[in-house]
């Protein structure tokens, strides 16, 4: 076991501020992010004997992941209101007129702002949050983005869609 | 995003620019590109968007104390919960023990367990980094004066460090919902939680199994004691006959 531990410390360690980021723009809160980094620390150690190859770093992010939403979940229920849900199939607001004044380029220079741009992807829904974070922040495939959030591909592909065409119209709104 | 790009192209564009796109239908999309300038647009626009998120968005690091304490693992001969390496039977103790650490600790509300399975979990929890004392010291006169003011009764603070269990510090913690001092031993690698509380009655020593873990408890002199630790039972009952006979 001692064995087993360190080779998991190994085998972790250059993954965690992944993992620390993950559950820091899951969670919202440095010391919430922390304990959830520490809870899946323990969890994974507990079922590294099952772990058998494959991508490491998809693995230990799944389990940040679900401690991660563990504790959304235990906040929202402490809230006594319902998760955020949204409704996956929702392609049909493309057809909606955009604004012809509306230059995309000066949209996008305003939401390229630091701080703007980061509010905005802190305020989506943590589903679309997450896929965007570890596309864009960890540069993971869709394959692995899957295996840590529990969804099928498509179901990234359309999350990422929609997170980011929340971004855009963010920009948009706020140009 | 104008002008409107074709609904049926945008999670291709999306993929071509994650690179997620064979080569046959990257040049299939290059093809429409060429000529639709919805979909154009809305690639300049992802691609701007994409650039604007990874120059941005902040990339937070873990912090130290997490990084130290992991690297301490990845390292031999210093974590004290390695001596189970000696017993693969235990090892799936060990496991049973994490994960009813972690029910505990993700799950502060649960009454159900018994004392000895929540002190089983705070003592695991006490073993990652930071979490051992809040005041560490090997000297009784520095370690219970600390407890003044957070606990509402003085703690007896020994130190066993000729007979092998020495001190070295103590803690706050909880136990059955109420704030206990928790005394902090060393014994050879191992580590011995011991948490004390007043309570009224005489019990001689008693051990029992938790997931791998030694508990001990008894009361003698007001007060209530329950060790916790990895150390063989024997050798917990011997630090727990040291307490009770010096008292």
């Amino acid at each position: 076991m001692a064995e087993d531990e360190a080779e998991f410390a190994r085998l972790a360690l250059p993954h965690l501020d992944a993992a620390y980021n993950l559950a820091r723009w899951l969670l919202r809160d440095p010391v919430a992010a922390e304990d959830a980094v520490q809870d899946a620390l323990l969890r994974a150690l507990t079922y590294f004997a099952s772990f058998r190859g494959g991508n490491p770093r998809a693995w230990l992010l799944q389990i940040v992941r679900n401690a991660a939403h563990d504790r959304l979940a235990a906040a929202a229920r402490a809230r006594e209101a319902p998760l955020v849900t949204f409704d996956d199939a929702d392609e049909s607001t493309m057809a909606e007129p955009a604004d012809p004044a509306d230059d995309p380029e000066t949209a996008l220079s305003r939401a390229q702002d630091r701080a703007a741009l980061a509010t905005a992807l802190a305020a989506l829904p943590a589903e679309l949050r997450e896929c965007l974070v570890l596309r864009e922040l960890e540069e993971m495939s869709y394959r692995d983005i899957a295996q840590v959030t529990g969804v099928p591909v498509g179901t990234v592909m359309s999350r990422l869609w929609r997170a980011r065409r929340a971004l855009l119209r963010h920009a948009e709104a706020s140009a | 995003m104008n002008p409107l790009a074709c609904p049926d192209k945008v999670l291709l564009i999306q993929a071509d620019l994650d690179g997620e796109l064979g080569m046959a239908e990257t040049a299939a999309l290059q093809a429409h590109l060429q000529v639709c300038a919805g979909c154009q647009a809305l690639q300049d626009d992802l691609r701007a968007l994409s650039a604007g998120l990874r120059r941005d968005a902040e990339r937070h690091p873990v912090p130290d104390r997490l990084r130290a304490g992991l690297m301490a693992r990845a390292a031999p001969n210093v974590r004290p919960i390695r001596r189970l390496a000696r017993h693969p039977a235990l090892a799936f103790g060990l496991g049973a023990a994490l994960a009813a650490g972690v029910a505990l600790v993700v799950l502060p509300g649960q009454r159900t367990a018994s004392l000895e399975d929540e002190a089983v979990a705070s003592h695991i929890r006490a073993l990652q980094p930071g979490h051992l004392t809040d005041v560490p010291s090997s000297d009784r006169h520095t370690v219970r004066p600390w407890f003044d003011g957070r606990i509402d009764y003085a703690p007896p603070v020994r130190d066993f460090a000729t007979a092998g269990f020495p001190l070295l510090g103590g803690r706050l913690d909880y136990l059955g919902g109420r704030p206990v001092a928790a005394l902090v031993y060393r014994h050879d690698r191992h580590l011995i939680d011991l948490y004390v509380w007043p309570a009224t009655g005489e019990a001689a020593p008693s051990e029992r199994a938790r997931s791998g873990y030694a508990v001990v408890t008894w009361r003698a002199g007001g007060t209530a004691f329950l060790a916790v630790s990895d150390v063989e039972a024997p050798e917990l009952l011997a630090f727990a006959k040291l307490w009770n006979d010096g008292s």
